[in-house]
């Protein structure tokens, strides 16, 4: 019987390694931890990792192969840790990820009916992304802003105050926005300010009461 | 009410910049050393004078905990800021952080003293990405300006400080899930003892506090303990940031006296309840770890520890859900019932397994596809992941169905019935 090939070491193509900001920023963060403590810096190196690879979004199998060995820890332990955090993805991720949340405060406020909206101006449900690669929808457990619900995430932003003429709006400016502009490259992951406009919908500055 | 000479967060809604020098005009930063020079021992009593209790849910005292730091350590001692809030019903910290971030660096300065640690992080939560940029630059201004790092704000005491961003996990706001994930590791939490004053980070001395407990501090310390332990009922001292959220006419952050009644809280503060106090069906007081209490509880209910706990329920992290007659009041519990199944960490097995358990039969009680008799296995089941868990994560997915078992019973039988008679054939007329 022959026996199994040797595992191929990765090509050139297929290698991770973090380049420019990301480099100097992935070395600052382990900067944070005492020495010998730099497995601190995981969920960063990770998320890092995530921004960088503005085509798919998500942390692949070269990346953890790298940040394994940057911070000698078992490959094992990096897979354990992706699955384990929620903002740590290793599949493909859209370039707009549409985080609906749907616990109890947001739902009282009508959650359910955004992401009813979402799921039928883009054709796709939860977990899952469309033909194009654009968007993805993920339904979320409470995303801390209760007091503005309901709350849709998209990459870095909060979009709050929303209503569902407010969420067909943020859709077709973000499919208009990107064709004629293309996502912001760099590290934040967020909109350009004059494609979408982050925060209330309707006008608070922030969780105060809002005016009759 | 609460008088705006007696806020201490001043900036709770952006009305001013972050920036230092608009948080300086606010009076943060304002002869910090002086605080600092006061001594360990003298902060410490201050604050256990204030009745200052965590802000984070469980109500410890926190000059008590801050003096279960050791005296004398050959190790560093660390204090880490519990900035992961996640807790349904609660968004106080990510408006304390956005809108006014140096107040909380000063806290960190000053109860890093009062521990003596020299080594601060602060966890903050993955999705406050933003948050975390304007705290970020708050920490950076702050080194630049000599309020952080060697003789920190001129006061001879030496404070790192450092912002570590979590990745999306809510268990990760539990103490000691908080340090593994800290460490770099999945965020499992501890066996307790040893509690974290005496091994917690990296095996050192550390303590865990929640953004408000430390951002309160500096205020504590400028205007006495008498000023903060006069507001508010004995054991349930000083001001307390309250978000309202659910079917209110103006959902809302605001800081309050500890006491108020929740009555008070809602129609003073919150735009009172959508049609009305009449139209109140039930409110979750404290986060929705806590068990809801009916409107005929709330007419009297002050919104503190003793109070709540009275009611058989508790003041947690001051997240107020209000729930009117609308509600599908058995969804919107089993939707908290899937939030816990959704966070429980898989480390122990009454959760794991009760908290997926404990939904998929609330779901089914939703729709009334269920058996009267499975109300009582429901309640015992929820009694058996109550306090048999190595955190508090069971015990809070058990509350809020006991709570609903408690006080809506009723409308679970109700809805059972009606799907049986529903699906009963029709009886032919013989």
């Amino acid at each position: 019987m022959p026996s199994a090939a040797p595992a191929a070491a990765p090509s050139a193509a297929e290698r991770f390694s973090f380049r420019g900001a990301f480099a100097e920023r992935a070395k600052k963060e382990i900067a944070k931890y005492p020495e010998g403590r730099g497995q601190s810096a995981v969920l960063a190196l990770l998320d890092l990792a995530q921004r960088q690879n503005t085509r798919t979004n998500c942390v692949t199998d070269a990346a953890v192969e790298t940040i394994a060995s940057m911070l000698s820890m078992p490959r094992m332990r990096l897979e354990e840790i992706a699955s384990f955090y929620t903002m740590i993805h290793r599949k493909p991720v859209g370039k707009y990820h549409l985080q609906c949340c749907q616990t109890t405060p947001c739902m009282l406020r009508g959650g359910d009916r955004i992401q009813r909206c979402i799921e039928e101006t883009l054709g796709i449900r939860n977990t899952e992304t469309t033909a194009d690669g654009r968007f993805t929808l993920s339904q979320v457990e409470c995303l801390g802003a209760c007091a503005n619900a309901p709350v849709v995430q998209i990459n870095d932003d909060m979009f709050e105050d929303l209503t569902c003429e407010d969420m067909e709006r943020l859709l077709a400016q973000m499919k208009k926005g990107e064709a004629s502009k293309g996502m912001p490259k760099g590290m934040p992951k967020g909109m350009p300010k004059e494609v979408l406009k982050p925060g209330s919908q309707c006008g608070r500055r922030g969780a105060e009461p809002r005016e009759a | 009410m609460l008088k705006d000479k007696d806020r201490i967060f001043t900036n709770l809604y952006g009305q001013a910049g972050v920036d230092l020098a608009s948080s300086k005009k606010r009076g943060i930063w304002d002869k910090t050393a002086s605080l600092v020079k006061k001594g360990r021992a003298t902060i410490v009593e201050e604050i256990k004078a204030s009745g200052l209790r965590g802000r984070g849910g469980a109500g410890f005292p926190t000059g008590l905990k801050w003096s279960f730091m050791p005296e004398h350590s050959t190790l560093p001692s660390y204090l880490v800021v519990n900035a992961d809030e996640s807790e349904p019903g609660t968004c106080k910290d990510r408006d304390m952080i956005r809108f006014d971030p140096h107040r909380l660096l000063e806290g960190c300065l000053l109860s890093a003293a009062g521990m003596g640690a020299h080594h601060v992080y602060i966890y903050i939560r993955g999705e406050f990405v933003r948050e975390a940029e304007v705290l970020q630059s708050a920490i950076e201004e702050a080194y630049a300006a000599g309020l952080l790092g060697k003789n920190a704000a001129k006061s001879g005491y030496d404070l790192d400080l450092y912002l570590h961003r979590g990745a999306g996990a809510y268990i990760c706001g539990e103490e000691t899930a908080l340090l593994e994930s800290l460490e770099g590791k999945k965020g499992q939490p501890r066996l307790k003892p040893p509690f974290p004053a005496t091994c917690g980070l990296y095996g050192c001395p550390t303590t865990v506090n929640n953004v408000e407990t430390i951002a309160v501090v500096p205020t504590i310390l400028r205007r006495g303990a008498a000023w903060f332990s006069s507001f508010g009922r004995d054991k349930n001292h000083g001001t307390k940031v309250f978000c309202i959220s659910g079917h209110v006419n103006k959902p809302c952050t605001v800081e309050e006296s500890m006491s108020i009644p929740l009555k008070d809280l809602i129609e003073q503060h919150a735009g009172g309840v959508r049609g009305g106090w009449q139209n109140l069906l039930a409110v979750i007081p404290g986060g929705s770890s806590v068990p809801l209490i009916p409107r005929t509880l709330c007419e009297t209910a002050l919104m503190d520890y003793s109070s709540l706990q009275e009611l058989n329920s508790g003041l947690g992290t001051g997240g107020v859900i209000v729930m009117d007659r609308s509600t599908d009041i058995v969804r919107a519990i089993a939707r908290i019932a899937h939030f816990y199944k959704h966070e429980s960490c898989g480390q122990c097995t009454p959760c794991r397994e009760g908290t997926g358990w404990m939904w998929r039969v609330l779901e089914r009680m939703a729709e009334g596809r269920a058996e009267v008799a499975e109300i009582e296995l429901l309640l015992q089941v929820s009694k058996q992941v109550e306090g048999h868990t190595i955190c508090a994560l069971g015990d809070a997915a058990a509350w809020p169905i006991q709570g609903l078992i408690r006080h809506f019973r009723g409308e679970i039988v109700k809805r059972i019935e009606g799907r049986r008679l529903a699906e009963q054939p029709p009886i032919a007329a013989q």
